[in-house]
């Protein structure tokens, strides 16, 4: 008889301290024992993880009104400015946001060493952060500027909002150039000198669940070390099966999420300021999403392993900058993690910028909050977009008036 | 004298030329190899302890050969609580003193085979990685 199973029965055995959980790792050597139906029987939820810089990632604060009141126009923390174009109180702090003396790519390759990742993780670690604002002043807002410290727990609304996380898959980037490069990919030595590829492939949330059959908005996630929800798909989500030329199919890529949760319960350790050499200021974020074993086909998917999951390699020298086609094929997340792969016939150091061992220790975290029924699962209220959906990417367009 | 430890920097020009048998030879000084690593753009570094008479003469004489010569005051060392093991530095590294272990995928750090070439400070993204002298 087929499996099915509901949110709400997976939620009574959780409530019960019954249900059967497991990581996405550990998943894969039951169904290589089992197989996919048994395992579909017995376990109830597999957790996935992911660590990794994101970019697209921010947090919305609301300081409070000073007396007199100001209508701030613009907002420093730390030096690093934070957009204030919203409420009189309100601002948001981008991740990739740089002090404006910071000297950037000026002294090439710069060292970008703080910018709104780190006050976030500053604001994490309870430390003091020194704000200033300025204004022009209103009869009802008067004060034109402030200058005081502010720590995360002085803050009415401290909201992580982050519009693109938890890439479902990502480029495995190369330099086929003759000099070094610096890239968000990290830094790429010359001549395939190394490979640098950013997922953690089997244990990853999105290329656990690739056709979004669980994951939708309202989804209750790990987030930062707390508890986040999914807000919406995230910004360029694109899901596809990547082919090749001949019509080989490579697995999924292309989906994204955007997420949300209060960052005043979040830790420091699943947030940490990021810095690229010679690219800039980032956040690395700690992400795990819990895949509830509705049916076989969840299963199925949830426990594909390494080996049946692929990277596009891609030129960082020259095609990704120019956006021009190109790309030197598929390698699996096997070889990559194995530290060598082989391109255009020549044998490359392959090395992460993702840390595994940090998206395993996530998805065994969100494992012991369901064991301890301190976590239950939220049907989503909306299914986000798949493949099948065909979603196109737009392009910018440079035109003349 | 008590052997020194120092660091030697050869550009890729020099580095297959046979340099320190003359420290011996010439100079007749007494050395241990520490470490030795040539990177793949043939540039090449060696740690050596060193001693003997002429001591001064033979820095002099690697130095008239365009060799760089620094003191081994100082040592990279690894932030642990930092470090995320996200794997950045570990195909930068020149040496593998920074490598992934396998199956675990956990980054270690092994300073013998660390010729302080201080790659590793830039680039990783959490600045674990630091000089202590
Ligand atoms: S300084 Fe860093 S990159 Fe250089 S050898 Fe030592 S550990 Fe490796
Ligand atoms: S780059 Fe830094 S954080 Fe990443 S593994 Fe190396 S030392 Fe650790």
């Amino acid at each position: 008889m087929a499996i099915e199973k509901t949110y709400a029965e997976i939620n009574e055995k959780i409530r019960a301290g019954k249900a059967v959980v497991l990581t996405a790792e550990e998943v894969i050597a039951l169904v290589e024992e089992k197989g996919v139906s048994e395992a579909a029987r017995q376990v109830d939820v597999v957790t996935t993880g992911t660590f990794s810089p994101m970019c697209s990632s921010g947090v919305f604060l609301n300081f409070g009104h000073s007396k007199p009141r100001i209508r701030m126009q613009k907002v420093w923390l730390n030096g690093v400015p934070a957009y204030s174009g919203i409420a009189a109180v309100d601002a948001y702090l981008g991740a990739t946001e740089l002090p404006e003396d910071d000297p950037c790519n000026s002294n090439y390759p710069g060292e970008f060493r703080y910018g709104g990742g780190h006050v976030i993780q500053d604001l994490l670690e309870g430390k003091q952060i020194k704000m200033q604002a300025v204004s022009y002043g209103t009869d009802c807002y008067p004060r034109r500027e402030l200058e005081t410290y502010i720590t995360l727990e002085d803050l009415n609304e401290a909201t992580l909002f982050n519009p693109r996380n938890a890439y479902q898959n990502y480029n495995c980037a190369v330099n086929l150039s003759s000099k070094t490069i610096y890239t968000y990919m990290g830094m790429l030595k010359p001549n395939l000198g190394n490979a640098h590829y950013s997922s953690a492939g089997q244990l990853s949330p999105l290329l656990k669940d690739p056709n979004f059959m669980t994951i939708g908005i309202g989804t209750r996630i790990f987030l930062g070390g707390g508890v986040g929800y999914v807000a919406w798909n995230g910004t360029q989500h694109f899901p596809v099966i990547q082919q090749d030329a001949n019509r080989n199919t490579y697995g999924p890529a292309g989906g994204t999420l955007a997420v949300i949760g209060d960052l005043k319960q979040m830790k420091p350790n699943w947030l940490v300021g990021t810095s690229m050499l010679g690219y800039g200021a980032t956040l690395t974020v700690g992400i795990g999403i819990p895949i509830p074993v509705l049916n076989e086909e969840v299963m199925r998917y949830a426990s594909v392993t390494d080996r049946e999951l692929y990277a596009q390699v891609v030129d960082y020298s020259s095609a990704y900058g120019l956006r021009e086609p190109g790309n030197f094929g598929y390698v699996s997340y096997a070889e990559l993690k194995s530290g060598k792969i082989t391109i255009a016939g020549k044998e490359v150091p392959s090395a992460p910028l993702s840390s595994y061992p940090k998206a395993r220790q996530i998805a065994g975290i969100l494992k012991d909050w369901l064991l301890q029924g301190d976590f239950y699962l939220s049907e989503p209220v909306q299914l986000l977009p798949s493949y099948k959906d065909e979603i196109v990417s737009k392009t910018l367009e440079i035109k003349g008036i | 004298m008590a052997p020194k430890k120092i660091i030697l920097r050869f550009g890729k020009d020099i580095s297959e030329k046979p340099i320190i048998v003359h420290l011996a030879k010439d100079y007749g000084l007494v050395f241990n190899i520490i470490r030795a690593n040539v990177n793949p753009n043939k540039e090449g570094t060696l740690v050596l302890e060193l001693s003997g008479e002429q001591y001064e003469q033979g820095l002099e004489f690697l130095k008239s050969q365009g060799v760089r010569v620094q003191p081994l005051a100082e040592e990279i060392c690894r932030n642990e609580l930092k470090c995320t093991s996200c794997g950045a530095c570990t195909a930068i590294c020149p040496t593998g003193a920074l490598y992934l272990e396998r199956p675990s995928m956990e980054v270690r750090f092994d300073s013998d085979n660390c010729v302080l070439c201080q790659i590793c400070l830039k680039v990783c993204p959490v600045k674990a990685m630091a000089i202590a002298s």
